[in-house]
């Protein structure tokens, strides 16, 4: 136990240590090109944390990219690359939208209906790569890009189909409100709960003026299942075992093929989860055509990295991505600092936490090698 | 010993240290120039760390290294090269697609003018050397089409080529038969009579007999004698190696075979490249018996052992146990008819390294109960599987259920995968190489473990590269070459000569395919 | 093993295209620089010395194109600048990169005070409506949207966008060898439909003057951003016999503007003069001065004036579109004559059309 623990201390130290050093390197960068750091990381800070609104706004903004994250994460547990986290997400979005649009049954129903089939098109996107590896032996991370076009794309179409386009924009129809899965709407948005909420300013910045929603209470929900499942459950011992080890487990008379359709099959659905809850909670509650990725999904394989593969890592490494994204988003605005910084932070935090990945595997290595010619 | 002139190789109180763990302790060594020099000890004992510190590949703490006297300090392999020093590794270092001549020049190429290449120069001091010392074989046929012996040839040619007057052999008989053996060993008496020298790192006794003048005994990391080979015999070399005295012959009653419980008829199976590797094979193993299927890497063992198992698709032919076929079923379908399999490839297909060592106990029975309770797993059941079986087959570290299985020494993952299958209680025990890697202890107890499980009236079927182990452990000596049985012979009457012609195609002259 | 190296590949990967994505913006930042210059930093000085500092600050959200899109977003941005210089009036932008930061990106300028809060472009339509009704004591302004019913405090600000088309496919009718131009399109909308049917009409009055058939072929590329498209579209039209392209499709015009440059045709560049893309092929661009309204809108609401409820129209009146002055590319002859329709733009004279309703009538 007392290993677990320190192996545990010393994952979360290096990561800490990951996350000082993007500090740093960004500190350097810009003393460069003449701004203060002290000052800016002052203005991010504020920006995260200084009103609850804020500290709701990053949680909101965290919400999908720490499930895109689980997917992620959960996958390289079983020993797949999902980068096509992606492109489920973006299938999330779409069915939620269509089928948003299409239905309209009260809110208890048409809740689950909206998630659902988010949930489900994710899925099932997964699970087509799953299937290919599978069966065809290509490999996840080939399907999964084209995939990622393909969903792409079949957004930027059903866009553009008469049935959801709403005219004169770039986007569809926005859902039914019944789908709305934001805490208190309908309520705030009545005029009692518009004057309790002006009496309450506090209440007023967090409830209204932010898209507050359940999207939270999934995500969390979503990582401590997959923890169990990865550790507690038969089901996730034969995950874990094709992950570490497929041959040794296809010895063991364990079905590979079918546990890496599994696996995609459950990391797509929650990665269409992240999509599906976008959509029933966080305006604009339609999609639009895209130009480019919109990268929840790229983000989540961050997320997943920071975290080291843990489902529960990921809600704080989600919430930090999304602090850095939002609170970073100030440091134009008030010290005129280019806000790519922030991408430069987070790409320098990434790079480091793969870096203290090296580290242990270098030393394996090394004692490999001593082992082998030791004899 | 003083430092001379007339010692190709001195070594002088070299230590070197892995992190915390001392490989080599002051240790020293002097070859003479012009011997046959044997470094003997078990697997870990620090033999090949001398020779990578030797060659460069290592850099040694502490120590000193002199070459014909003059002290030099080696710092990598060009250094140790260019000094007249070549290694042969245990893993040739060759391109497959490349041929002979190729691979021999390849980094020290001859070139005219502007980097263009001179093959008929290559050509020439190639054939030299091939001619002077006896070293038979084909310039211009690709490495991939050539046996193994042959490329060991060219390693040797490789070396020769760049100016070597000390030889190193890395385990160099670990892959041949017999035959190829003592070819190989004629070749080293050439060299030793035209004045190189040849290090020779083995743990194989018999042939430290057959070929060294000196042998150096390394235990631990530690020096323990220098001896003129022809003055001791093989039981003396083994004390020094293992530190006790051990018995060479395993000890066991006569078999008392049974009924026939299981049956391949006519068995084909494709390799990967779609040739057939298993050609109509039959094979019957009775309950009480070991049967060891004696042959050269590469001879079909691979494919048999999958068809038998369910990872690759037999093309035809039964595979049979207790009357029921199995032949292209899954892995699990072959589980649950009670045959149990120690593969050859311990961390591959043997054990999930990541797992604790619990959790490898249960990787076949991890879905029934007690492990599984509504497809949650039953952690307090799989610990206490794991105490009993650590306990029973002594697997050390003590209390290592919660370990990782990767922390362990070889001896003891093996001993965990020996615990799993056996407790599996098959009819049928499968044991692919089963003491690969492992030191003089722990083979005795593999081969024992065997052995009481034969006795307990279970069939086995021992496949085994080493020829020696194959003719102690088993009561039936089944040949294997080019993808059949060619003979079977009950344990005892027949010598290892005639079993070695069999493995080799049964051509006399000793050139196998 | 092989999973963290792919793992560290990846990581690789991304912190390469996280620096890549920087160091393109900077480098869009270089091309830019002759036109523009970005003084975030020296703002109070620059304010000094011209202007005494007011108090009154105002707050632009980008849409997902970034600030640095070459295009409205970006002259918006242009447009503040200048309103800084000119009363030293506060400003910032925000970037949005997902459609989702919209909302807090507009909440998070009215957490700074602002009094005025541009939303650029359409996109942006609902969230500037969610966010003016939830504070209803800020203002906001949005590009390209006329709202049926306009909030008291939001201002929509819409473009005759058909009068520069009508001047550029003029001008492209009259330089045409081949008699085809091509016309791409971002997406079929109400906004296009301005630029497209401007365009065709001015093509056929240029037709017309000429007494010859001149052939328009449209196509849309279902994206305001994907320049591949944009490219691909307009080599097809280059190779199929038309010899200049007007674009109106955001970042798909870069593309057709490579296209030109690569063909060795024209392009007619839109809302800002793109000719700094492809100084030897763009023939000339149809303006739609984003900084020009921004900044008479912000200017008008700093001077106290109530511009919240209604929508403003601006055009070739009001110099808020129009070409630019120097065509180096351009026949001097065509450009004077171009001037002339101007006039007649300018006077009513011409009414160019901006649909398919009022287009040919």
């Amino acid at each position: 136990m007392e290993k677990i623990v320190n192996l545990l201390k010393k994952q979360i130290t290096s990561t800490i240590i990951a996350i000082l050093c993007g500090f740093i390197v960004v500190a350097i960068l810009l003393t460069l090109t003449g701004y203060s750091p002290f000052e800016a990381f002052g203005i991010l800070f504020n920006g995260i944390f200084s009103k609850p609104k804020y500290i709701s706004q990053v949680i909101i903004k965290a919400t999908p990219i720490i499930l895109t994250g689980i997917s992620v994460a959960f996958a390289f547990k079983v020993g797949l690359f999902n980068i096509g986290a992606e492109g489920q997400y973006i299938m999330g979005t779409i069915a939620a939208t269509v089928a948003g649009i299409l239905f309209d049954f009260p809110p208890v129903l048409q809740i689950p209906v909206v998630v659902l089939s988010g949930v489900c098109a994710g899925g099932i996107y997964g699970a087509i790569v799953g299937f290919l590896k599978a069966k065809y032996g290509i490999h996840e991370v080939i399907t999964s890009i084209m995939l990622n076009w393909i969903a792409f794309y079949l957004g930027n179409f059903v866009v553009n189909t008469q049935r959801f386009h709403q005219p004169d924009s770039t986007g569809t129809y926005i859902i039914n409100e019944s789908g709305f899965t934001m805490f208190l709407y309908g309520w705030k948005r009545s005029e009692e709960g518009k004057a309790f909420l002006m009496e309450h300013p506090v209440l007023l910045d967090v409830i209204l003026k932010t898209d507050v929603n359940f999207g939270i209470v999934f995500a969390i929900i979503v990582a401590v299942a997959v923890a169990i499942l990865l550790k507690k459950t038969t089901k996730g011992y034969e995950l874990r075992s094709v992950g570490f080890n497929k041959d040794a487990a296809e010895f063991a008379g364990i079905d590979v093929k079918k546990n890496i359709l599994h696996a995609m099959l459950i990391a797509g659905a929650v990665a269409g989860l992240a999509g599906a809850l976008t959509i029933t909670g966080m305006s604009p509650h339609k999609i639009s055509t895209m130009g480019t990725f919109e990268n929840y999904g790229f983000n989540g394989m961050s997320v997943a990295l920071i975290a080291g593969s843990s489902p529960i890592g990921c809600i704080f490494a989600g919430l930090l991505f999304a602090g850095l994204l939002y609170g970073g988003g100030s440091l134009q605005s008030a010290i005129g600092a280019p806000s790519e910084i922030i991408n430069i932070m987070i790409g320098t935090i990434v790079f480091f936490v793969a870096l203290t990945k090296i580290v242990p595997v270098l030393a394996d290595k090394l004692v490999k090698r001593g082992e082998k010619h030791a004899r | 010993m003083d430092i001379k002139k007339d010692y190709a190789v001195q070594m002088r109180a070299i230590t070197k240290k892995f992190g915390s763990f001392t490989a080599l302790d002051q240790v020293d060594i002097d070859i003479k120039k012009g011997s046959i020099h044997a470094i003997l000890g078990e697997n870990g004992a620090g033999k090949s760390t001398l020779m990578n510190v030797l060659y460069g590949l290592y850099q040694a703490e502490e120590g000193e290294i002199y070459l014909e006297g003059e002290k030099v300090n080696i710092k990598n392999p060009n250094i140790a090269i260019s000094h007249g020093i070549g290694m042969v590794h245990q893993h040739f270092m060759l391109v497959d697609n490349f041929t002979v001549t190729q691979n021999i020049i390849l980094g020290n190429e001859v070139v005219s003018g502007a980097g263009v290449l001179n093959m008929t120069k290559a050509h020439e001091q190639i054939k030299d050397i091939v001619k002077k010392y006896g070293l038979e074989v084909d310039p211009d046929a690709k490495i991939e089409d050539i046996s193994v012996g042959m490329q060991q040839r060219v390693e040797i040619l490789k070396a020769l080529y760049r100016g070597a007057e000390v030889l190193i052999l890395d385990e160099p008989t670990a892959v041949l038969t017999p035959q190829e053996i003592s070819e190989l060993i004629k070749i080293m008496h050439n060299l030793a009579k035209d004045g190189k020298t040849i290090i020779i790192i083995t743990h194989k006794l018999k042939e430290i007999k057959e070929s060294a003048d000196v042998c150096t005994i390394i235990r631990r990391g530690k020096y323990i004698d220098t001896v003129t080979v022809s003055e001791v015999s093989e039981e003396d070399l083994a004390e020094m190696m293992v530190g006790h005295a051990v018995k060479l012959v395993v000890d066991k009653t006569e078999a008392d075979p049974k009924e026939v419980i299981f049956e391949i008829k006519d068995l084909v199976v494709q390799n990967e490249r779609k040739l057939d590797a298993v050609k109509n094979l039959n094979l019957k193993i009775r309950k009480g018996e070991i049967v060891g299927i004696a042959g050269i890497d590469g001879n079909g063992q691979k494919e048999l052992i999958e068809a038998i198992t369910c990872l690759t698709k037999s093309k035809s032919g039964t595979i049979k146990i207790n009357g029921k076929e199995i032949q292209n079923t899954t892995p699990r379908n072959v589980i649950n008819h009670k045959v149990a399999t120690i593969h050859e490839d311990r961390q591959k297909r043997g054990l999930v390294l990541n797992f604790t060592v619990a959790e490898n106990m249960i990787i076949e029975n991890y879905g029934k109960e007690p492990y599984s309770k509504k497809g949650f797993l039953n952690k307090k059941a799989m610990y206490e599987n794991a105490k009993g079986l650590i306990k029973d087959y002594d697997i050390r570290p003590d209390n290592c259920e919660g370990l990782l299985v990767r922390g362990l020494s070889g001896g003891n993952q093996q001993k965990v995968i020996i615990a799993r299958e056996v407790t599996n209680e098959p009819d049928l025990l499968i044991a692919v190489q089963p003491t690969r890697g492992l030191d003089v202890g722990a083979i005795e107890y593999v081969h024992k473990t065997l052995i009481r499980e034969r006795d307990k009236g279970k069939a086995i079927l021992l496949v085994s590269f080493e020829l020696d182990e194959v003719m102690n452990v088993s009561d039936t000596v089944a040949v294997i070459y080019d993808g059949t049985i060619v003979e079977t012979f009950k344990q005892g009457t027949v010598d290892e000569n005639t079993i070695g012609l069999l493995m080799a195609g049964g051509a006399a002259d000793g050139k196998n395919s | 093993m092989k999973k963290r190296i792919i793992a560290l590949l990846l990581a690789a990967t991304m912190l390469v295209s996280l620096t890549a994505c920087g160091t393109k913006k900077d480098a869009e930042k270089d091309t830019t620089e002759g036109t523009t210059t970005e003084e975030t930093t020296g703002e109070d000085t620059t304010a000094e010395d011209t202007t005494e500092k007011v108090d009154f600050s105002v707050g632009m959200v980008t849409d997902t194109g970034g600030v640095n899109d070459q295009s409205f977003n970006q002259s918006a941005w242009e447009g503040l600048q200048n309103l800084q210089k000119n009363t030293g009036a506060d400003i910032s932008y925000l970037e949005s990169t997902q459609e989702t930061d919209y909302a807090p990106n507009l909440d998070k300028q009215v957490d700074e005070g602002k009094n005025l809060i541009w939303g650029i472009g359409f996109a942006m339509a609902d969230a500037i409506i969610t966010a003016a009704e939830t504070n209803p004591d800020v203002n906001f302004a949005i590009i390209d949207n006329a709202y049926e019913t306009t909030p008291a405090n939001v201002t929509g600000v819409m473009f005759r966008a058909q009068e520069p088309s009508f001047v550029v496919g003029y001008i492209a009718g009259l330089t045409s060898k081949t008699g085809k131009v091509g016309f791409v399109g971002g997406m079929k909308g109400n906004i296009i439909d301005q630029f497209e049917y401007g365009y065709r009409a001015g093509v056929d009055y240029a037709a017309k003057e000429l007494g010859k058939e001149i052939t328009v072929d449209v196509q849309y590329a279902e994206s305001f951003s994907d320049s591949a498209k944009g490219k691909a579209i307009a080599t097809k039209m280059f190779s199929s016999d038309c010899d200049i392209v007007f674009h109106a499709a955001g970042g798909v015009g870069v593309g057709v503007i490579e296209a030109a440059k690569e063909a060795g045709k024209f392009a007619i560049g839109v809302d800002r003069d793109q000719a700094y893309l492809a100084p030897e092929n763009v023939l000339t661009s149809a303006l739609k001065l984003v900084n020009v309204a921004v900044e008479l809108v912000s200017t008008e609401a700093l001077n106290g004036t109530q511009i919240g409820g209604q929508t403003y129209n601006y055009g070739l009146a009001e110099d808020a579109v129009g070409i630019p002055e120097e065509n180096p590319n351009m026949d001097p002859a065509i450009y004077d004559k171009a001037m002339e329709v101007e006039q007649l733009i300018k006077d009513g004279t011409i009414v160019p059309p901006y649909n398919a309703d009022t287009y040919g009538k």
